[in-house]
């Protein structure tokens, strides 16, 4: 955990940031390439298929940043050290972003290929849960002024809101299979042309490295967000330390 | 056991609190009753739909009374620092959350009851599994009194912003919406022996959030 931090410490740093984004650039320029130009259109969804390429990446975003924030939310329960908070709160940012960014994708292509906006699909189900869960996460990050209470009960939530994940996605499965109203048309199962993998796998990458570099970003930014707020405070503090004297 | 015997002796205060106040009687009733009948105004006065979504309304009104009974549960402690001297007591914070939370069940269970013979009168439910019935609402009472119990504490602290704790709230209990409206459909309708599955998720989410509970319930409270 201690590596972990320190590790932390030096890919926050303003070169490391500033290398992050560049690497991110370069990335997510080499996956628009691989995605637009040189993986082949879907056999029968036809161009419309790529927005798997942002689709399938986005969402695995949402569930990293979520496992980021349980366990930054069980590190800082357990040390106490404000850093972890200021993990978790940027995790839960990007989370809520990628997650709302996966579900407008997602139904962008399901009209064209599943004929509608919506179903009441188990993945979608649960992810449109996730959404919610962890927007009520946020909100609760605004309630108090107090950051050690803040960031105990924000810490409890992030816990909390990943355990129930699984119970929530068995219940929408079983209430699915119990109640199948529409057939779900899947994608036909695991095959899919080589390049197209490449073309997935190196979105996955290129989106992981955004990942880090807004986390570096949102970092810095909520480093300077408690300074201000202790500068603000400190000439305060003064006078009523004068005022005591 | 000690922990057991300190949360009921919390949760008998809440109760003599609440039978004293009648806040219950008062407030969660007339609430959950208004609630059914709007439902039925939306749904209604055709009796298959009304008959269909009966399980799914009743559940809702359930939800909004624990939200209501869970937010009650932490304000009465709000005043003439109650709560202060309720964490100032030897005893493990544990204990606060488990009868904060036994004491919020009983209340639901005695809604339930009220807005079950409401639900059969107005939208003409019969009960053919009273045993799974009696069962999936014992049990959701259960999982919905430990969210609330943990989280009430937020939503005292959040009086300013009244949508939040059931923002926060709803989604968590998902899962106690889902299994509790299928097993009341199943024990509407007979089919008792297929609404086993629903109660095992049901004593799982309990199991799993009463357990949080226990485990994080003190991270909320030290100041």
């Amino acid at each position: 955990m201690e590596i972990a931090a320190r590790g932390l410490g030096t890919a926050t740093s303003r070169s490391g940031e500033r290398l992050l984004g560049v690497a991110a650039l370069l990335a997510l320029g080499l996956s628009a390439t691989l995605s637009l130009v040189v993986a082949p259109p879907d056999a029968l969804q036809g161009e419309v298929q790529r927005l798997m390429y942002v689709h399938v990446p986005a969402a695995w975003l949402a569930y990293l940043s979520f496992f980021v924030v349980f366990v930054s939310s069980v590190a800082y329960l357990r040390t106490s050290r404000i850093r972890w908070d200021r993990v978790a709160a940027a995790s839960a940012e990007i989370g809520v972003l990628f997650t709302a960014l996966a579900i407008v994708l997602g139904a962008l292509w399901g009209k064209p290929v599943w004929g509608t906006w919506w179903t009441w699909d188990p993945r979608l189900t649960t992810t449109a849960m996730l959404l919610l869960i962890y927007i009520g996460y946020l909100a609760v990050r605004r309630i108090t002024d107090n950051p050690t209470r803040r960031a105990r009960w924000s810490a409890v939530i992030g816990v909390v809101g990943f355990v129930d994940v699984p119970i929530v996605h068995l219940s929408v499965v079983w209430w699915r299979s119990l109640h199948q109203q529409s057939t779900v048309l899947r994608l036909g199962g695991p095959q899919i042309e080589g390049s197209m993998l490449t073309a997935l796998l190196v979105a996955v990458g290129a989106f992981t490295i955004v990942f880090a570099y807004l986390m570096a970003v949102r970092l810095r930014v909520g480093r300077l967000e408690e300074r201000a707020a202790r500068e603000a405070l400190s000439p305060r503090l003064g006078e009523v330390e004068e005022a005591g004297r | 056991m000690r922990l057991l015997r300190h949360a009921a002796t919390i949760a008998a205060k809440d109760v003599r609190a609440e039978i004293r106040a009648k806040h219950a009687l008062a407030t969660l009733l007339p609430f959950a009753a208004t609630l059914l009948v709007s439902f039925g105004f939306a749904f209604g006065p055709g009796r298959d739909v009304l008959l269909r979504t009966a399980p799914g309304l009743l559940w809702m009104a359930v939800l909004f009374a624990a939200v209501i009974a869970a937010r009650r549960a932490y304000q009465i402690e709000s005043e003439d620092g109650a709560l202060e001297g309720l964490l100032l007591a030897p005893i493990d914070k544990a204990a606060v959350f488990l009868g904060k939370a036994a004491a919020v069940a009983l209340q639901l269970l005695m809604l339930v009851a009220c807005a079950l013979v409401l639900v059969v009168v107005l939208f003409d439910l019969t009960v053919r599994g009273p045993l799974v019935l009696a069962a999936a609402f014992g049990l959701g009472a259960v999982g919905l009194a430990a969210v609330g119990g943990l989280f009430g504490v937020l939503a005292e602290a959040a009086r300013t912003r009244e949508a939040l704790f059931p923002t926060l709230v709803l989604p968590l209990v998902t899962p106690v919406l889902v299994a509790g409206v299928r097993a009341t459909d199943l024990a509407a309708t007979g089919r008792t022996d297929e609404a086993i599955a629903w109660l095992g998720l049901l004593v799982a989410f309990d199991v799993v959030f009463v357990s949080l509970g226990v485990l994080v319930f003190g991270f909320l409270m030290e100041d």
